[in-house]
């Protein structure tokens, strides 16, 4: 298997944790690395990286896990419209577990509603084509990592004239939270561990500003052991010597100028507007709506009775999600709060930063 | 009934069409003298002297109906023969139901039938009975299959997690996750040319590793929730731990690269061909002997062992090729795909 998959290789690994190990030393101040994005989430607690890491480098999670950062509102309104006669909600899986203010949508499922998991937005387009009689509700979440799949999902029914599908928009764009984080004082971040695949659209050279605003070492990484472990080395060396650039360490699949027709589809589908991210709150020009000449596929246009918002008590996963807090530092966590029980949206899905804690703390306590 | 026949309500109404259905295509199918009989029971012959009957049930409802390696009814026998089998017995004898939704295509239920005939002649097992039901169209999803495996433990075999030691080693018989790769690459047009299901009955291969006079501790085949979900099981019954290796973990190419598109775990998903077996250290070369010796078990490999329990509750650990540790709990719900 090492062969198929050298970037998964046991021996590139450990190779780069002993060289990581001597360039975190050499720094004089311990270094704190910001994951953005679940994914990577998931692959350091899936390879079990973080037994690897030295002292005085510290991961946290980012807001960069579309599920966890969805708000609540979103959900209610999501589960208004599974509720509404001769609707069909069409959804990535993660969220049918999320829970809104009193439900979800795998209970409404339960109940009667119809809501089905798609792995793309293509599934929602033949749910369309197959039932013309139902209005037919894309859950269009994510960042600019998936919303160019669901532009051109649209984009194919305007041209089918296919009438019945519609957007529940909540995409988010990456730049705005990073911002908000570094401006923000309450979160201390010495570099970013920048998402691989968000890369392929974007580009390398996008995050420019990280560097030349805000001064902070930067470093596109894959996902793979030998892909997170290359580019810790890397910010752990502009670290110590006090440099900053944004690294390319997945040429492989990120290129400086990114996908240009994705970002154009984007351009052409969607506008930014103010949104509410979970955590962080109302952010300017953070979200993406459908722009004014595609109202006719914005499923806010059924009126519906959207409960209001109730977040969990207790709760704290916003906290979570800007790295100011470590998961078991919530009261909810492994209590009332687990992957079989999610109370918090990081809870819920694989890439959430309390389900990947949980299960890396249950191995942590029991390392040999 | 022609080829672009469809089974009707009237199929599953004990009338003429249902005869039409068991003479015309069960009977010559499946064909067996208990089974001629068509009476309300089938009455089997005595069992072996100081053998132990295993009884076993089990539902199928896989989508779709036919997949790359298998189908439903071919599934159905395997799955059947297989758990009696790893519990350490001789399969003999098995029932077969369907619930069919009214407009199946009938070469669909042809083809399904002869999957199960297919596999029931490879493990030597009679299908002694069987009942067929249609429901009216959108009740069910094409067809599911019930089915009931009696089979005999020989004398003097003893096998279950209660054997388990510490120390013990953990083998499988080939590559895990192929046969839900498949069914999940099938569903999403993600097929390739060398994906297919591992889906076999195990009857034959557990016989050579009793033949070989190798006595495992434990046996099971890891259907539904994988081999994770299976060794959990294990150390669960067993109040130990286990430890794998992931580096030697049979896992093909093909597999993990729709594992990576669809974001699941391979081993986490179904097989319905391989045997996982916990052994005594000593017995371990032997048994990866026997099973690379046959044709279920060119990709035998050993993979693990067992531990003493661990704290807090962690059955399974896997030490990562990057040599990183990582707990293999029990899914939560459903094996929800990532979003991106």
């Amino acid at each position: 298997m090492s062969d198929a998959r050298p970037f998964h290789a046991a021996h590139g690994t450990r190779a780069l944790a002993a060289r990581l190990a001597e360039l975190v030393a050499r720094a004089e101040r311990p270094l704190t690395v910001m994951e953005i994005c679940g994914t990577h989430t998931h692959a350091i607690a899936a390879a079990g990286l973080r037994r690897l890491l030295p002292e005085g480098l510290r991961l946290v999670s980012g807001p960069g896990c579309p599920v966890c950062v969805t708000p609540v509102d979103y959900l209610d309104h999501a589960i208004a419209l599974a509720r509404r006669p001769g609707t069909t909600v069409c959804t990535f899986g993660d969220l049918v577990r999320v829970p809104g203010s009193s439900s979800t949508l795998e209970r409404e499922r339960a109940a009667g509603a119809d809501v089905r998991v798609c792995y793309s937005p293509r599934d929602a387009l033949r749910v369309a084509r197959e039932h013309p009689d139902r209005a037919v509700v894309f859950l269009a979440v994510g960042f600019e990592t998936t919303l160019p799949t669901i532009a051109a999902a649209l984009e194919e029914a305007e041209v089918e004239g296919l009438a019945n599908l519609s957007l529940l928009c909540g995409g988010k764009l990456i730049e705005p939270p990073l911002r908000a984080l570094l401006g923000d004082g309450g979160v201390h971040v010495d570099a970013f561990l920048l998402p691989g695949h968000v890369s392929v659209i974007l580009g390398a050279d996008f995050y420019r500003f990280l560097v030349d605003d805000y001064g902070v070492p930067c470093a596109v990484a894959g996902f793979a052991p030998v892909d997170v472990m290359l580019a810790l080395c890397e910010l752990a060396e502009q670290h110590a010597r006090g440099a900053a650039r944004v690294a390319n360490l997945y040429p492989r699949a990120v290129t400086a100028a990114g996908n240009r027709a994705a970002q154009q589809l984007l351009a052409r589908t969607f506008a930014p507007v103010d949104t509410r991210w979970r955590g962080l709150g109302e952010i300017p020009r953070s979200g993406l709506a459908l722009r004014p000449e595609l109202a006719h596929r914005d499923a806010a246009r059924f009126a519906v009775d959207v409960e209001p918002p109730r977040e969990p008590r207790g709760c704290r996963c916003g906290e979570v999600l800007k790295g100011a807090i470590e998961p078991p530092a919530c009261p909810l966590y492994g209590k009332t709060c687990t992957p079989d029980a999610p109370v918090g949206a990081c809870m819920v899905s694989s890439e959430g930063t309390c389900a990947a804690w949980h299960r890396y703390r249950a191995l942590e306590e029991v390392a040999s | 009934m022609s080829a672009d026949e469809r089974v009707l309500l009237g199929h599953g109404a004990g009338g003429r069409l249902t005869g039409e259905l068991v003479r015309g295509l069960f009977l010559p199918a499946l064909a067996n003298p208990h089974l001629a009989t068509l009476s309300d029971a089938a009455v089997l012959p005595e069992l072996p002297a100081g053998g132990r009957p295993a009884l076993t049930t089990d539902a199928f409802v896989v989508d779709p109906l036919l997949f790359p390696g298998g189908d439903l009814g071919y599934l159905s026998v395997c799955g059947t023969v297989n758990d009696l089998a790893v519990a350490g017995a001789v399969p003999r004898s098995l029932t077969w139901a369907l619930i069919l939704e009214e407009g199946l295509p009938r070469d669909v239920l042809e083809r399904l039938t002869a999957g199960a005939a297919k596999a029931a002649r490879q493990a030597g097992v009679q299908v002694v009975a069987g009942d067929t039901k249609v429901v009216p169209r959108g009740k069910a999803d094409g067809a599911f299959a019930v089915t009931a495996g009696l089979g005999v433990v020989p004398s003097g075999r003893e096998c279950g997690d209660e054997f388990v030691r510490a120390g013990d080693r953990v083998v499988v018989s080939g590559s895990v996750g192929d046969h839900g790769a498949t069914v999940m690459a099938a569903r999403h047009g993600l097929g390739s040319a060398t994906l297919r299901s591992d889906c076999a009955p195990l009857r034959a291969l557990v016989d050579a590793v009793y033949e070989a006079g190798v006595a495992p501790r434990c046996m099971h085949d890891p259907t539904r929730g994988g081999l994770a979900t299976t060794l959990n099981e294990v150390a669960a019954r067993a109040e130990l731990a286990i430890e794998l290796d992931e580096a030697a973990l049979p896992i093909r190419a093909e597999v993990a690269a729709v594992c990576e598109l669809l974001g699941l775990d391979p081993l986490y998903l179904a097989c319905e061909g391989r045997a996982v077996f916990v052994v005594a250290p000593e017995e371990e070369e032997t048994l990866l002997a026997v099973l690379r010796d046959h044709e279920l078990g060119q990709g035998a490999a050993g993979i693990g062992r067992v531990t003493q329990r661990r704290e807090r509750g962690v059955r399974v650990v896997l030490r990562t090729a990057a040599g990183g540790l990582r707990p293999l709990d029990l899914l939560s719900g459903m094996d929800l795909p990532r979003i991106c």
